[in-house]
């Protein structure tokens, strides 16, 4: 059955397009005509020794990419088809591609590997392959088998760890497939590669050996096993071991404090002498503690004081001998690393590790840190004053403000003037740590700030200037401003302490948003988003003008990008980047002027231009529309009303194209969100539109292509529907409630054990009320009847929900209020089906008791609608 | 296999508020959607059901039978009236109308007590009891920035500023529209405070359907917040008072038979925990009054005699029934209707007081 297909291989791979196309279409037919002969093929391709090496490695990734997909629903797709093959063709196929891992050829090996754990991620589950992990470890244990063969089986042993889930295999099976590997690792294995193979594999394998974890013995010789590799003669397998030191730091750190000592040792050594890539991973190892111990932390009771019994406190015992080495690693520094973004060298993964330990531990970093920033931030050599800066930053965040307030008091001036240092590196670190001063000690509203009305003016000079600084820099200047800009929001009084700079910050921002001189648009974005939290935070009182002022001077740059020259895909792009930051801005003006009566004719006045703007965007682009342009019309929508519905004709085509954008799912959400604000905008005039629109929600929600966290948002998009158009909602009815019905359904059965999955179940049964509540009000005064048939299986979900200790305070308040709703619609005819049920008193009675007024309030109103309805004869 | 190696954000990420401002979209969609259907939720709680039955004249027995004959014709033409009154169920609608419609509307609000003739059952664990406050009984209404009081009759006592939610025009109070409160008050002359007794509808929440429990405890953690208990300022026309409210054990009944209090008492009210709101009288509050307790018991002139001729003022009630101005009224009587008639040419329909002598 199988074919040679050997030429067409080859000649898919040819320079020559037109041989290329011909061979891919001949292919291309051979698999639709008979896809388990193709794979057949395939898999006699790869595992053939004679074949040339080019067709084996196409025949291999033709076969992966027929076997797995990244995109969901093609991959369920690929499943369904291998899962439908005959199995003696399945057989044949698995037979060959185990053969091949014998082979000679290092590359047909590796590939093989990955094929078979492709193929065991999809029969494992299913435990269509049982005699897969046996017949691998015979390669390991049988005596006369070459080397080449036990790196390829511990590398297809480690792929398939990586692939499947360690409830997919027996005990047994964990067992001997850890043993096959941690033997390999051994010290006594004699071929660097299979040592290599194996620790690679362990790295895969550590998820599975749970239960080799809890055993003392078992664990030990582990731990002792990936320590042993961690000194290994070779640099690869050093790091290899020390990837499973780091990944046993999150996984297994309860029961680390044993190996702490040796770990600490190895890993200081590494820092202070190994490669750069070893070196990382240990210092990787630390963060991942501090990762783990935040965690703990956070999960502490306050009040008791002990924190639970798995914190075993490694930073804060290792903290003495642990600071110095990681401020050693920051004098490593790149001489060019600011310039490039794709750097991590050991400079950065010790600042950003110092980050982490102060986070952990608090003051108690600061006396260890201390003295090296004073010691070095004013020496000659350049690498001595970043790496003191560059400490000084990381310990911001963590430390108490009683602690830091007098450091930083004291520092602020030094730091200001090193805006003015002779090097590059100083002067980004510096501005970064000013930015972070700024993020974490300045909050007049909380009633504590370094900055003072004394220190403001000679803070934004400096801050000013420096912003026309190289790129890199000006860069972290605006990331100062904006949280000088953030500190002042709702900061009362304190926050007219800005207004008389701010049409000088304004005009900068302007202007380095406007600056040629950066290679990306990191520059520019940094700047229109800082101009955002300017205009966003500020006392709209004392800005309006400015404001006003800016908005023509923002819709003027966003007029001019359709005059843009677009030759390329890349101008395209740059030109959808920047109509993104200007949209962005447009929406943050329109949301703040059209926030005050006084402001919000401004708004509505420039309207009718701003939305030809909006227009213009969107009609840049053929197939898909511009989010931030959506984005910005939702708020053009909330800020006109109905005066919106005179762009709805011109507009509506976009919505549809946003409706259907399923790649882009973020646009498509976006899109369901407009759709809300234009409803609520337009009220019942939005009628002749909504045939449209619910057919693209219904075609969304039915969708499997489309991200899952839009299909909330749909829901409570009916609602809105609903509310607006009143009885017209009735033709829709038939297909929105069997929808909504499933979707209730499908929420009863959620994985509860997932956290991820309890967070979406809130939203979705959040969404899920909020359509009935909007149905329900919609209907009330003409056709409450048609909702009765759907009464008892919203109360059912209604008690369903109440009965869920998962359940969310926004789940209880949407469900209490729908509660309501069904009673204050249906009136009298719910009695029936409020009998034998005694939910609906408990849950008022848990929200009249709760602390949150609003739900208070909502319980109360649920509470006179119910006695309403029942006390109505009838 | 490819190492794993771990990358982290290194000083800051190029700041991108997009999903922040995503975020902030989906927070004021969330906002907006809640508002909406608040909003829709807060015309269902205003209607007021109206309950005609309850409205009818407690004592029908007392009408003088002499006139009963008269009574078929008035009533049919009153039943009329009512029903097109029912239809009026939003009080923001009520609000607007005028004259005598308002007053024929706001006339019928008011819960109603009864004498108490005899000791309810469960009186001390079950019931309320406070010194009632001697002065005008009366709905006061904030809506639309600006309050209302209606007299039992329905008519206008004070239109003012006041720092009940949407009872005044000022920029701190940005209640929308939808919030309006409605209390049962009693308007004391000597230190012009409007004591609040009851609280039927507060910030766009009914609360009609709720237990006297529920609506005291509102009652007490509310109107204290908004400032309305506060002395009087240019946005805050009249004081508003809470009073205080006993359980009816002997230590209460006794506080509330012998306590001091900053107003002239009007004897006592009873109010059963577990009773709703609702128009007209009921037996589920009851009043009791004595000399002790009460100065309105028998009439005395301005030197504290009692004079020979006890004179009583009735309300003409604009069905043409006449009665007494007590809290609950009772009805004496009926006008004809020549003689209704005649006032009414003479501009003169309801709301009038006639003094009769014996």
């Amino acid at each position: 059955m199988a074919l040679e297909i050997t030429q067409y291989l080859l000649a898919a791979q040819s320079p020559d397009a037109k041989i290329r196309t011909e061979a891919e279409s001949a292919l291309g037919q051979f698999r639709d005509q008979n896809l388990p002969g193709f794979l057949l093929s395939l898999s006699v391709e790869l595992s053939n020794d004679g074949k040339p090496t080019e067709s084996r490695r196409l025949a291999g990734i033709v076969l992966k990419n027929s076997l797995d997909a990244k995109e969901a629903a093609r991959k369920e797709n690929l499943i369904q088809q291998w899962v439908s093959i005959d199995i003696s063709i399945k057989s044949q196929i698995k037979s060959f591609l185990l053969n091949t891992l014998g082979s000679s050829v290092s590359e047909a090996c590796h590939t093989a590997a990955q094929v078979i754990a492709k193929i065991a991620s999809i029969e494992i589950p299913r435990k269509e392959w049982p005699e897969l992990i046996g017949l691998l470890l015979a390669n390991m244990t049988q005596p006369d088998r070459p080397a080449s063969l036990k790196q390829a089986t511990l590398e297809t042993l480690g792929y398939v760890c990586e692939e499947i889930s360690h409830h997919d295999l027996v005990q047994d099976e964990v067992n001997a497939i850890l043993t096959a590997v941690v033997q390999g690792m051994n010290v006594s294995e004699a071929n660097p590669e299979v040592r290599l193979a194996a620790t690679r594999a362990l790295f895969n394998a550590l998820d599975f050996a749970q239960t080799n974890f809890e055993n003392e013995m078992e664990r030990n010789y582990i731990m002792k096993v990936i320590c042993d590799a961690a000194l290994a003669k070779e640099t690869e397998i050093r790091q290899a071991a020390f990837e499973c030191l780091v990944s046993i730091a999150s996984t297994y750190y309860e029961v680390l404090e044993p190996y702490m000592l040796r770990i600490f040792e190895l890993t200081s050594n590494a820092v202070k002498g190994d490669e750069e890539a070893v070196a990382l991973q240990a210092v990787e190892f630390w963060s991942s503690i501090c990762d783990e111990e935040m965690e703990l932390q956070d999960y502490e009771v306050p009040e008791s004081g002990d924190s639970s019994a798995s914190h075993s406190r490694f930073i804060e015992k290792a903290l003495p001998t642990l600071v110095p080495m990681l401020l050693e690693t920051l004098l490593k520094q790149d001489e060019d690393q600011d310039q490039d973004d794709g750097t991590w060298n050991l400079a950065m993964a010790g600042g950003t590790c110092l980050c982490l330990v102060a986070r952990t531990v608090g003051d108690a970093v600061v006396p260890l840190v201390m003295p090296f920033v004073e010691a070095n931030i004013s020496k000659t050599e350049w690498r001595a004053r970043e790496a003191a800066t560059y400490a000084f930053g990381s310990i911001l965040e963590g430390p108490s403000t009683e602690k830091l307030s007098p450091m930083v008091n004291a520092g602020l001036d030094f730091l200001l003037s090193a805006m003015k240092d002779a090097n590059g590196h100083v002067k980004d670190t510096t501005a970064w740590t000013l930015s972070r001063i700024f993020e974490l000690l300045h909050s007049p509203a909380t009633g504590f700030s370094v900055i003072t009305p004394a220190n403001l003016q000679r803070i934004l000079g400096i801050l000013l200037d420096s912003i026309k600084d190289a790129p890199h820099v000006a860069e972290k200047v605006c990331g100062a401003i904006y949280y000088i800009a953030q500190g002042y929001e709702d900061a009362g009084t304190s926050s007219s302490l800005l207004t008389p700079f701010l049409r000088d910050i304004i005009t900068n921002l302007i202007a380095t948003a406007d600056r040629t001189d950066s290679s990306d648009s990191k520059l520019r974005s940094s700047a229109y988003e800082t101009l955002n939290e300017v205009v966003r935070c500020s006392n709209l009182a004392e800005t309006s003008q400015m404001i006003v002022e800016l908005l023509p001077v923002m819709m003027s740059k966003l007029e001019q990008t359709s005059n843009l020259q677009i030759v390329s895909s890349d101008d395209r792009e740059k030109q959808g980047d920047l109509q993104a930051s200007l949209c962005g801005v447009l929406q943050v003006i329109i949301q703040k002027l059209s926030s005050a009566d006084e402001t919000k004719p401004i708004i509505l006045q420039a309207a009718d231009q701003i939305m030809v703007l909006f227009l213009n965007v969107f009609a840049c682009r053929s197939s898909t529309v511009h989010e931030e342009a959506m984005l910005a019309i939702g708020a053009l929508a909330y800020a006109t009303g109905l005066e919106f519905g005179k762009y709805m004709q011109e507009f509506y085509k976009y919505l549809e194209m946003g409706l259907q954008n399923f790649e882009e799912y973020q646009v498509c959400a976006i899109s369901v969100g407009v759709v809300g604000d234009i409803c609520r905008a337009l009220d019942d005039k939005v009628l002749p539109y909504c045939d449209g629109i619910m057919t693209l929600l219904l075609k969304d929600l039915s969708s499997g292509e489309l991200h899952r966290s839009v299909k909330p948002p749909i829901f409570s998009c009916f609602g809105d529907i609903a509310l607006a158009i009143g009885e017209h909602f009735e033709k829709y009815i038939s297909y929105a409630l069997p929808m909504m019905q499933s979707a209730s359904e499908v929420c009863a059965q959620m994985d509860d054990n997932d956290e991820e999955m309890v967070e979406y179940g809130n939203q979705l049964r959040r969404s899920i009320f909020e359509a009935y509540s909007g149905i329900l009000q919609g209907f009330k005064n003409s056709r409450a009847d048609l909702m009765l048939p759907h009464a008892p299986h919203l109360l059912q979900f209604i008690e369903l929900v109440a009965n869920d200790r998962h359940r969310d305070e926004s789940v209880t308040k949407a469900a209490v209020a729908v509660l309501g709703d069904l009673a204050d619609a249906l009136g009298s005819n719910i009695k029936t089906m409020f009998k034998d049920r005694a939910f609906f008193t408990e849950l008022l009675g848990e929200c009249l008791q709760s602390d949150d007024e609003q739900l208070k309030e909502t319980a109360t109103w649920t509470q006179g609608m119910l006695g309403r309805a029942f006390s109505v004869y009838g | 296999m490819a190492t794993h190696e771990l990358r982290r954000p290194f000083k800051r990420p190029a700041i991108s508020d997009q999903q922040r401002r995503r975020e902030i979209s989906l927070q004021r969609q969330a906002q907006n959607r809640r508002d909406a259907q608040h909003q829709a939720r807060c015309l269902a709680s205003t209607i007021l059901t109206l309950q005609p039955a309850q409205y009818e004249p407690a004592e029908p027995d007392l009408q003088l039978q002499s006139e009963t004959e008269l009574i078929p014709e008035l009533e049919i033409e009153s039943q009329e009236h009512r029903r097109d009154l029912r239809d009026i169920d939003d009080v923001r609608q009520a609000s607007r109308l005028k004259g005598v419609e308002a007053r024929q509307w706001f006339a019928k609000q008011l819960m109603l007590p009864e004498w108490m003739i005899d000791v309810p059952e469960r009186l001390n664990t079950d019931w309320y009891v406070f010194a009632r406050p001697a002065g005008k009984r009366c709905f006061v209404v904030s809506s639309n920035g600006t309050t209302i009081s209606r007299l039992r009759n329905g008519s206008m006592l004070h239109r003012f500023p006041s720092a009940l939610p949407s009872g005044a025009r000022t920029s701190k109070s940005s209640h929308s529209g939808q919030s309006y409160c409605i209390l049962d008050c009693i308007f004391h002359e000597p230190d012009q405070t409007y004591y609040v007794i009851d609280m039927v509808c507060w910030a766009g929440m009914s609360l009609y359907e709720c237990t006297t429990e529920f609506r005291f405890f509102w009652l007490n953690s509310k109107l204290v917040e908004t400032g309305a208990c506060d002395a009087p300022s240019s946005y805050h026309k009249f004081r508003f008072s809470t009073v205080p409210i006993y359980n009816c054990d002997q230590e209460g009944l006794n506080a509330a038979y012998t306590g001091p209090v900053p107003y002239v008492k009007d004897g006592l009210l009873f109010c059963n925990k577990h009773a709703h709101y609702q128009s007209g009288n009921t037996p589920l509050i009851l009043v009791w009054k004595d000399e002790n307790c009460s100065q309105y018991v028998i009439d005395t002139d301005s030197k504290g005699q009692v004079p020979n001729k006890q004179q009583v003022v009735l309300e003409l009630l604009f069905d043409g029934k006449l009665a007494t101005s007590d809290d609950p009224p009772v009805i004496f009587g009926c006008l004809n209707e020549d003689f209704i008639q005649e006032d009414c040419r003479l501009g003169i329909f309801s709301d009038l007081l006639l003094v009769m002598e014996d």
